[in-house]
């Protein structure tokens, strides 16, 4: 039986306006949660690329994907599962300056979540870690029941495959030789 | 290359002759004045229809796309011009029907500031367009407008809206044309792997009992040759969506008529019986597969279709065959064996037979005093109109009386709203039908309800002096829905009783030319002086007030559970 579980999709489009509200209209349409998204310019030159997770079943991620895939300004979209990718989060935590001096095991807890300080000043500072999402929700547990977390945020996920096979820029390069036939 | 500083009203017009437009279906508006004036000076190149609502338009550039395989042009102001489109471009997304819809827009420093008659166009055609562009610069015209036909017109047509702000239009460019026939993001016909015309071939080859889909996507790649060739070497018996409709002529041999709710027994009985089911250029519909539970699961299937995402959306599939169905229809074709299903093939007839004297026998020929009913109005008219016409109709029972009991020989005959099922669709799409042909003879099968929500064209056909045959299956009903009240609502007619103007004097009023036909003595006469000059004609037959469409296969039940006749369900 179908069940659903956690998909990465990630797509790469032309840097057109309206792209987002593009394909954010097929998850709507198929009533899936976006549980993340991230942005950004990709290491082709125009060509950007986003990262979205969502719960759903696989058939249901398969006529998705395929829809998104079809709107003119989509270059490549794909699915993955956790095991086909390397995936990361950034997270930022702003807790008291005075609480966080007092508390014991400053050092400990540093070392054990991998965190870096990034700025101190009298009444606050700021810890940021990435990891996966259990880690991060990990040091904010932490934190929260230690000394309170003032504010918090974390990225949308950002992942790279670990397969072989680099789609879009084999995409690209099979396109090129055919225009250039 | 000959730069020119040009405006870019002009650079846009000069834009659509260079894509081969030479109509356009419109309504003028502020934001549209400067495109407009322009357009005086290029009459004598861009014939503009002047629509009598915006919607009116769209179904009309539907029209003329349908019947020719052009791209249709559609041209209103912003805000409420552009609003009023929305019917028609989602209609064009369901149907695959290839128009430009191109929209004013408030100056561009204007943009988001809620400025007089400024709406989000982008925004609200963004889930119903192929793609959806707005014209900031003049110089971005030259390439957007000819992205937006290349774009509407390859792969799976679809419609394509232009927002085109006035500044964009008052401006100057130096303006060359650039066709643009290649854009790397989109790729119109998917490649074919010789696999899976190898697989395809190889199971056709095994079938016993195969059986064909054939889909308006025949008609869209102009494959209709190449499906004949397909069918009669492999000896397959076919069967059309409504949308598939006149890619086989009518009495064809191979041709068993229609699928889905409405269609005929034969069809949709055999698709639970056949061995392997070949979909060509179709979308597995609802209103074809019924309950998909219960569709075709003894069959092996095999899917020929140029839009991917179609491919094992609704059923899953055996054997996917991308492409364009013109390629891929020939390439399984040279790889089948000539082969004979004759018992398979005759098997329909027991179906066909059935059909005919429970439905169609008392449909078009039901004869004594009996009231007129649609399904004889719509043969004695396919009759006189030669075999050449084109047929368009709204949408309900009119539609499917149409569809069934109208005859065709030639291709992209039929004009009809299939995916999004849209009342009014009718008549402005016959005016466009008229545009797009009209060396052929339109004739329009519509009811009183759907008539009334685009009635304004009347406008449009007494000024082009359009010669279209109307004909008003007139039930003082909205006959579907209350056929399905009676069959499933226990006859509680809420809100489907029509009191109607007398549609003869308001076609006078337009100068149409019309006549009410109650007896098949008037029938007889009206359709005689219908077709006696090239010029509009209504015809308005009272015909039976509770009228059924039958077959029927309720919604949701199994393609094979169909309701043939009245005494059947109160049995049930």
């Amino acid at each position: 039986m179908n069940t659903k579980q956690l998909y990465t999709v990630i797509i790469f489009s032309e840097n057109t306006v309206g792209l987002l509200n593009q394909i954010t209209i097929i998850f709507t349409r198929r009533q899936l949660n976006i549980e993340t998204l991230s942005v950004s310019p990709s290491a082709i030159r125009g060509v950007h690329k986003f990262t979205i997770t969502t719960f759903a079943e696989k058939d249901m991620m398969d006529k998705v994907v395929k829809q998104i895939d079809k709107r003119v300004d989509i270059l490549k979209a794909y699915y993955n599962t956790d095991e086909d990718l390397v995936h990361q989060e950034i997270a930022l935590y702003k807790v008291s300056t005075g609480l966080f001096m007092k508390m014991n095991g400053v050092e400990e807890l540093i070392r054990k979540y991998n965190a870096r300080i990034l700025e101190i000043n009298e009444d606050c500072l700021v810890l940021e870690k990435s990891g996966h999402y259990a880690e991060t929700q990990a040091l904010f547990e932490e934190l929260s029941h230690s000394i309170g977390v003032l504010q918090f945020i974390r990225s949308g996920r950002i992942a790279i495959t670990k397969s072989k096979v680099e789609r879009l820029s084999d995409m690209l390069s099979a396109m090129e030789r055919k225009i250039n036939m | 290359m000959d730069k020119k500083q040009i405006t870019g009203s002009e650079a846009l017009l000069r834009t659509l002759i260079a894509e081969g437009v030479d109509t356009i279906f419109g309504y003028p508006g502020g934001q549209v004045i400067p495109l407009y004036d322009c357009l005086y000076d290029y009459s004598d190149r861009l014939k503009h229809i002047l629509v009598r609502h915006e919607q009116g338009a769209t179904h009309a550039a539907q029209g003329y796309a349908r019947v020719s395989g052009k791209t249709g042009v559609v041209l209103v102001t912003s805000g409420p011009g552009a609003t009023n489109t929305i019917t028609g471009i989602a209609d064009a997304m369901m149907d695959s029907t290839p128009i430009v819809v191109i929209s004013g827009q408030v100056p561009s420093p204007l943009l988001g500031s809620d400025a007089f008659q400024e709406i989000d166009v982008i925004g609200i055609t963004q889930p119903i367009t192929k793609w959806a562009y707005q014209i900031r610069k003049p110089e971005e015209i030259a390439w957007a407008v000819s992205r937006a036909f290349y774009i509407a017109s390859t792969g799976r047509p679809g419609p394509v809206v232009i927002d085109f702000a006035k500044d964009a239009q008052t401006g100057h460019v130096d303006y060359v044309y650039e066709k643009i026939s290649h854009i790397r993001s989109y790729q119109p016909i998917p490649e074919t792997e010789e696999e899976s015309i190898a697989a395809a071939a190889s199971l056709i080859n095994g079938a016993k009992k195969p059986f064909a889909l054939v889909g308006q996507g025949v008609i869209l790649s102009g494959a209709e040759k190449e499906l004949l060739a397909f069918l009669e070497k492999a000896d397959i018996p076919a069967a059309s969506t409504v949308l598939g409709l006149s890619a086989m002529p009518s009495d064809y041999p191979l041709n068993k008529g229609m699928l889905g709710m409405h269609g005929n027994v034969g069809p949709n009985r055999k698709t639970n019986d056949c061995d392997v089911l070949i979909a060509i250029g179709m979308r597995f519909d609802d209103r074809v597969t019924g309950n998909l539970q219960a569709y075709a699961r003894q069959a092996k299937i095999i899917h020929f279709d140029i839009d991917l995402s179609e491919i094992g959306k609704n059923v899953a599939v055996d054997i996917p065959v991308p492409g364009d169905a013109r390629e891929t229809l020939a390439a399984v074709t040279r790889l089948l064996k000539p082969a004979s299903h004759t018992e398979w093939i005759h098997s329909f007839t027991a179906d066909e037979q059935e059909e005919y004297e429970k439905v169609i026998a008392r449909e078009i020929h039901p004869g004594g005093d009996r009231r007129l009913r649609m399904g004889e109005v719509v043969r004695k008219v396919s009759d006189a109109a030669g075999a050449d016409a084109v047929l368009v109709t709204d949408v309900g029972q009119n539609q499917m009386m149409g569809v069934r009991y109208f005859r065709y020989s030639r291709t992209r005959s039929v004009v009809t709203s299939g995916g999004l099922g849209t009342m009014g669709f009718g008549l402005p799409a016959a005016i466009g039908a008229q545009e797009g042909a009209p060396d052929r003879t339109v004739c329009l099968f519509t009811g009183d309800g759907g008539l009334q929500m685009t009635l304004q064209e009347l406008g449009t056909i007494m000024q082009e002096k359009l010669n279209v045959k109307i004909i008003v299956l007139n039930n003082h009903y909205l006959g579907m829905v209350r056929q399905w009240q009676e069959l499933f609502f226990d006859k509680r007619y809420s809100a489907t009783t029509m009191e109607n103007p007398d549609f003869v004097a308001i076609a006078r009023a337009y100068g149409i030319r019309s006549r009410l036909a109650t007896t098949r003595g008037e029938l007889d006469e009206s359709i005689a002086e219908m077709f006696e000059s090239d010029t509009a004609y209504m015809l308005v037959a009272d015909v039976e007030t509770q009228g059924m469409v039958y077959p029927m296969v309720p919604a949701g039940a199994a393609i094979t559970h169909i309701i043939l006749e009245r005494e059947e369900v109160t049995r049930n």
